[in-house]
């Protein structure tokens, strides 16, 4: 016994436990769940029933096994290499399109430390800037694969992503400048805590949300961007480029690329939530317990970090849902609009944005 | 003197605006609606539209063609007297009749052999007009014979006699109950009556 508690103690051990249970116990799982619950949200905003017709004998979990339904059948479909495809780069771009989606939990966390226990795989002091240099990393899955596929169309969908993210790439580090100067750090765990923190006596908690507004609105969009969503999913346009950067993958690999497209949903998510609406944090919940107005209910520390994994999730979840709704809401930009948008408007808004704060800052400090 | 006119362009001033340009009141706009059907649809799914084919099957009007049956007189003998009418008519060249003498003189003839392929059938309906003693009907409702045998679509005259046959060897024997004249209306039309 004390064994096995002196070897959780080593800090290596801990972070393959964390890795275990966040990225395959929360984010794999929910990536999943995600690309059966986008078809069934589809079907309800367009009065549709949507998928539930595999079955085990009478058993159909009202669409539940499509999800085991889709994994198989991909699997055991013909993974096929295009002719004149540089086959190296061709076999592992889904990996590139893949890990920068998971890289990112790496400094996200899930709840409030107990003592010396955190529950975020590695808190680094350069968070953010990580996140950033790591979903950047995401354009090469795609530019790799369009570029490897010897096909015009995937090269065609392929430039159209590398072109969109650099653009939008630009005003989404702008937005975030925003958040350093008010919260006056990078590291994410920094800035959660302090998103804990509260104006008119501990009425309204300083969440993202309420200190810079616009910055969100322009990261959300931004964001989107970035996971490639609708209205922003050039890259991969049906009615033009066919599928875009992935069109000539099928099997296995095809289906890699479309689970890293609901990872980086969740991915988008998360970090949405802990920079912009307080990341794990419950208004008013303290390390000790609620306090408001005087009033303060005492909550032992494991009760705390299991409200605030479970509002942490929540808010994820909600988030996953709004940007699938989005999808089911808008048509898909032209291309000249999207780089309209991204360079003409957010880009002179997020400028602002960062004046205004600097402004107020200086002015109030 | 009548000069001519100019041909008038309308011109349409484009909404403009910064908000508006960004796109934001027309994806709040958006998102409404879509909100609004989602809610309903996941709470009480009353704008579902889906018919569960075929467990659930959509009703169909009373003047559908559906698939032909031959109809009886009151003391159960087939009404038709085989006057070939039917079978002159029909433009698919399906249906087969071989006419026979009646034992009892209450009609001349009668049909010994009266079959009808329903895979060359074009449902056009032209048989049932063109019988004289309405011994023909295409009135069952049945619109789905699929099956995998193309023996299975050669009806005989039992079989056609019988609406329902236990002899049906069609994957989905549909038998929805067709609409009233009343219900058959479209739904703007009785908005208007009541």
């Amino acid at each position: 016994m004390d064994m096995i508690l002196d070897i959780l103690t080593i800090p290596l051990v801990q972070a393959v436990i964390k890795i275990l249970v966040f990225v395959l116990g929360f984010v794999m799982a929910v990536g999943t769940v995600l690309t059966l619950m986008e078809r069934k949200w589809m079907s309800a905003v367009q009065d549709r029933i949507g998928p539930n017709r595999a079955n085990i004998g009478k058993f159909t979990g009202h669409g539940a096994l499509h999800i085991a339904a889709d994994g198989v059948k991909s699997l055991l479909k013909e993974d096929t290499v295009p002719a004149g495809a540089d086959r190296f780069l061709y076999l592992i771009a889904p990996l590139f399109s893949y890990f920068p989606a998971i890289l990112v939990w790496a400094v996200i966390p899930f709840a409030g430390p107990i003592g010396s226990v955190t529950f975020q795989i590695t808190d680094i002091n350069t968070g953010l800037v990580f996140i950033f240099a790591v979903t950047s990393l995401g354009v090469y899955g795609a530019v790799l694969g369009g570029y490897a596929s010897n096909n015009k169309y995937a090269l065609l969908g392929a430039i159209r992503t590398s072109s969109q993210m650099l653009s939008y790439e630009v005003f989404l580090g702008l937005s975030l400048i925003g958040i350093f100067m008010v919260y006056g750090t990078v590291q994410v765990s920094k800035i959660v805590e302090l998103q804990n923190t509260y104006w008119f006596d501990g009425l309204i908690p300083k969440w993202g949300i309420f200190t810079q507004p616009l910055a969100f609105f322009l990261f959300f969009t931004g964001m989107l961007a970035e996971a490639k969503r609708q209205p922003f999913d050039q890259p991969e346009g049906e009615s033009e480029i066919i599928a875009g950067y992935y069109l000539e993958y099928s099997g296995a690999r095809f289906s890699a690329y479309m689970l890293a497209e609901y990872v980086s949903i969740v991915a988008v998510s998360a970090i949405t939530v802990t920079l912009f609406f307080g990341g794990y944090q419950i208004p008013w919940l303290f390390p000790d317990g609620f306090h408001l107005l005087g009033y303060s209910l005492a909550l032992p520390p494991v009760v705390v970090a299991l409200l605030q994994a479970g509002s942490f999730i929540t808010k994820t979840l909600i988030f996953c849902w709004l940007i699938i709704i989005i999808r089911w809401t808008l048509p898909r930009f032209r291309f000249d609009q999207t780089m309209d948008l991204g360079w003409k408007k957010m880009l002179p808004l997020s400028m602002a944005n960062l004046v205004v704060t600097a402004l107020v800052l200086l002015l109030t400090a | 003197m009548q000069t001519a006119k100019k041909p008038s362009v309308k011109t349409v001033q484009r909404q403009g605006g910064f908000l508006i340009d960004l796109y934001l009141p027309a994806i709040i706009g958006g998102l409404r609606i879509t909100l609004r059907h989602f809610f309903r649809n996941v709470i009480t799914q009353s704008d579902v539209v889906t018919i569960s084919y075929p467990e659930q099957k959509r009703r169909i009007s009373p003047r559908w063609r559906g698939r032909h049956r031959l109809t009886v007189r009151e003391d159960g003998f087939i009404k038709c007297v085989a006057c070939y009418m039917c079978e002159t008519v029909c433009p698919a060249k399906c249906i087969h009749i071989e006419a026979g003498e009646m034992p009892d003189k209450s009609v001349e003839k009668y049909p010994v052999v009266f079959d009808i392929d329903e895979l060359r059938c074009v449902f056009c309906g032209l048989c049932v007009e063109a019988c004289p003693k309405d011994a023909i009907r295409m009135d069952t409702g049945i619109y789905s014979m699929a099956s995998t045998e193309r023996v299975t679509f050669d009806y005989t005259r039992n079989m056609l006699m019988d609406a329902h046959a236990k002899t049906d060897k069609t994957k989905f024997p549909s038998t929805p109950l067709p609409l009233t004249q009343e219900e058959a209306l479209p739904q703007s039309t009785a908005k208007l009556a009541g």
